[in-house]
């Protein structure tokens, strides 16, 4: 298959090496983390209006972060050698280390903070159920059946210091992805210290995004919806959006007036290559765009109805801009030479390992755990559920 | 105490894998790792162990001396014999029983000359479409020293027989 190049291209560089696989990586760590920080809003700061969606933000902050190493997996091949990357670490590789801020999320932070949380449900449903199910909770419980007041103010509190350890790693787990980007010293499209920080709200605004669509998707389904819950999310997502898209703006600011040497090459790449994926999707649709929808809802005064499907749309956009963003710089960021005289072109494939069919497996895969662990670990108290 | 029994259960899960994680470490990082530097150093024995598989043009040189003549006054007299013909140790070890296959000049000539940007200027290319067509690039050139005129008629093995 013969690969278009514009000008010159070193050798090794006409062939893509990060795949689509590596576009969704940053993106589903960014889903987790966002989620996470979401969830932590009520908690920490004791917002009461997005107390409904806490358990759901939980869920879906796990079931992606579950999935999140696939993609690194698949592209690396080998997945047996991951392993070794605890057994014998290097400290010296910011990749090798991440191994240990994920395990670190998952064990420390995710599953802890589940577990305390949903320990007195366990309780409950290994006392009300029989055979398979009540032993899977009874271990689920580590065989406790203590859910006394005291028993549960421990876990109240417990819980608290768990999360308030998890906001700065919830920050860590994703600036560490932006990192690994803006280290690159070779490379002056991802090459900057804002590369962590823009990661980071842009995570947090993808996270939001997602659990308000869950919460409203499975609203009409499986629990009562609250409007108020929705308007407070949105708003979050409005003002997460509007710090994330400032800090784009100064990066961009930034290079433009600093206009180093690769800024005429990286320029022309906007301009005809990226044109599509960069400005027209990640700018127009995927910022400006949502960001617009959600300031009319914010000043105008629309009607419940109008108002939730406003928040449908920008949220949807809102991830597909987000996407997006992380396609341009895993992507942008190998088209053009280091020599700055030429361009390539990526060629995704289909049902290969890295291909397409892979990628929308690994999207979906998620909101498939996610389905799991709402079944096994519900999210709504009986008074939020449906009447059968 | 009685009330945070739950955290002790829990404590003793995580006690539990992180011992089980010691456990397995030390039954799978190879007992050398480490003694040089991060990897594992009987590797470097493994490695020793491995066939020689380049001969040095030194060796090439001590049975073909007129190759190696012609090949010194001109062009080529920098680049090796196995950059070229592959690598050959087998064949220096026991020359009568493995023969090396004759290179392709068609395919083994471009890999250097083909005209591309990234090389220098000063190195000598040529768009072999344009410069040979068809033709192979020994019909005119010696291969053990190319430049037209340095070594007397293409000693072409095709031509020879
Ligand atoms: C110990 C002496 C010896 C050494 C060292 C040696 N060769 Fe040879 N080589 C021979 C002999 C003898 C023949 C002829 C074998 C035959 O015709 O069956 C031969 C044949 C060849 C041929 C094939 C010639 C043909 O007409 O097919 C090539 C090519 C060759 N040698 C390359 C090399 C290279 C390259 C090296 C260095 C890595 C090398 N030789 C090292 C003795 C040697
Ligand atoms: C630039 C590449 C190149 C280098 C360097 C080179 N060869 Fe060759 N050699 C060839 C090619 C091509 C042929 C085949 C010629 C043909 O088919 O006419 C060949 C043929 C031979 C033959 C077969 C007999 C002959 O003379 O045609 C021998 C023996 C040989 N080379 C030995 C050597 C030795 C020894 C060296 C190092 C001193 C060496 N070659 C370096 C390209 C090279
Ligand atoms: C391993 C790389 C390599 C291969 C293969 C190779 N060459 Fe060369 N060639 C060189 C180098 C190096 C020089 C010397 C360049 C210099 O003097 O700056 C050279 C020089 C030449 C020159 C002299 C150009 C000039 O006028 O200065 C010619 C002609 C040439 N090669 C033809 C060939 C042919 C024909 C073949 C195939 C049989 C071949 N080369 C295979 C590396 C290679
Ligand atoms: C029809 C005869 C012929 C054939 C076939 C041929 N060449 Fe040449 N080549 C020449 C002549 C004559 C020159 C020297 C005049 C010149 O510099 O243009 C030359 C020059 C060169 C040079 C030196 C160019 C420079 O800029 O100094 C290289 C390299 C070269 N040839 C490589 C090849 C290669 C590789 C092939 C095979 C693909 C090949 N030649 C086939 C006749 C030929």
């Amino acid at each position: 298959m013969q690969i278009p190049v514009d000008g010159f291209m070193y050798p090794n560089e006409i062939e893509l090496q990060w795949s689509v696989l590596i576009v969704l990586y940053p993106f589903l760590t960014g889903l987790v983390a966002g989620a996470f920080i979401l969830a932590s809003l009520e908690r920490v700061f004791r917002v009461e209006e997005v107390k409904p969606t806490y358990r759901l933000a939980l869920l879906t902050a796990l079931a992606f972060l579950l999935v999140a190493p696939l993609p690194l997996q698949l592209h690396l091949g080998h997945p047996e050698r991951s392993f070794e990357m605890y057994l014998t670490p290097h400290r010296s590789s910011a990749m090798a280390m991440f191994g240990f801020v994920y395990l670190w999320y998952l064990m420390a932070v995710l599953l802890l903070e589940i577990w305390l949380d949903y320990r007195k449900d366990i309780v409950v449903m290994a006392r009300a159920n029989s055979g398979w199910k009540k032993r899977l909770y009874r271990v689920l419980a580590l065989g406790s059946d203590n859910i006394s007041e005291a028993a549960l103010a421990v876990d109240n509190h417990a819980g608290w210091i768990v999360t308030v350890v998890g906001i700065p790693s919830a920050f860590l787990l994703h600036g560490y992805v932006g990192f690994i980007f803006g280290s690159v010293k070779a490379n002056p499209w991802w090459s900057t210290p804002l590369m962590p920080v823009v990661f980071l709200f842009s995570a947090i605004v993808s996270g939001i995004a997602a659990v308000m669509l869950l919460y409203m998707f499975t609203g009409s389904r499986r629990h009562r919806l609250d409007t108020r819950c929705v308007d407070t999310i949105a708003r979050y997502l409005f003002y997460a959006f509007i710090i994330d898209f400032s800090l784009e703006m100064l990066d961009l600011i930034h290079r433009i007036y600093e206009a180093d040497e690769s800024f005429r090459s990286l320029d022309f790449m906007v301009h005809s290559r990226l044109y599509t994926s960069h400005v027209v999707i990640q700018i127009l649709c995927g910022t400006v765009l949502p960001i617009g929808l959600l300031a009319l809802t914010q000043v105008l005064h629309l009607s419940e109805k109008v108002r939730l499907r406003t928040y449908a749309v920008a949220g949807v956009l809102t991830l597909i801009g987000i996407f997006a963003m992380r396609w341009n710089v895993v992507i942008g960021g190998q088209l053009f030479s280091k020599s700055f005289l030429g361009y390539t072109t990526y060629k995704m494939g289909f049902a290969t390992r890295e291909g397409l069919l892979t990628a929308i497996v690994l999207v979906l895969m998620p909101l498939g755990i996610l389905w799991g662990l709402i079944k096994l670990l519900p999210p709504w108290s009986d008074d939020e559920s449906l009447p059968v | 105490m009685k009330d945070s029994e739950h955290l002790i259960r829990l404590a003793a899960v995580f006690a539990g894998g992180l011992l089980f994680f010691v456990v397995i470490r030390s039954f799978f990082v190879p007992s050398s790792f480490g003694l040089y530097g991060h990897y594992r150093a009987d590797a470097i024995k493994d490695v020793a162990a491995l066939q020689v598989v380049h001969a040095g043009h030194e060796a090439c040189e001590g049975c073909h001396s007129d190759v190696a003549d012609l090949k010194n006054k001109g062009k080529h007299a920098h680049v090796n014999c196995e950059a070229c013909h592959g690598p050959q140790g087998q064949h220096a070890n026991d020359p009568m029983s493995v023969k090396p296959p004759l290179p392709d000049p068609a395919k083994l000539c471009v890999t250097c000359h083909e005209a591309n940007a990234a090389k220098p200027r000063s190195f000598p290319q040529i768009v072999a479409k344009d410069h040979a067509g068809d033709v192979a690039c020994n019909t005119c050139h010696v291969p053990h020293n190319p430049r037209i005129g340095d070594a007397p008629a293409p000693a072409h093995s095709e031509v020879k027989k």
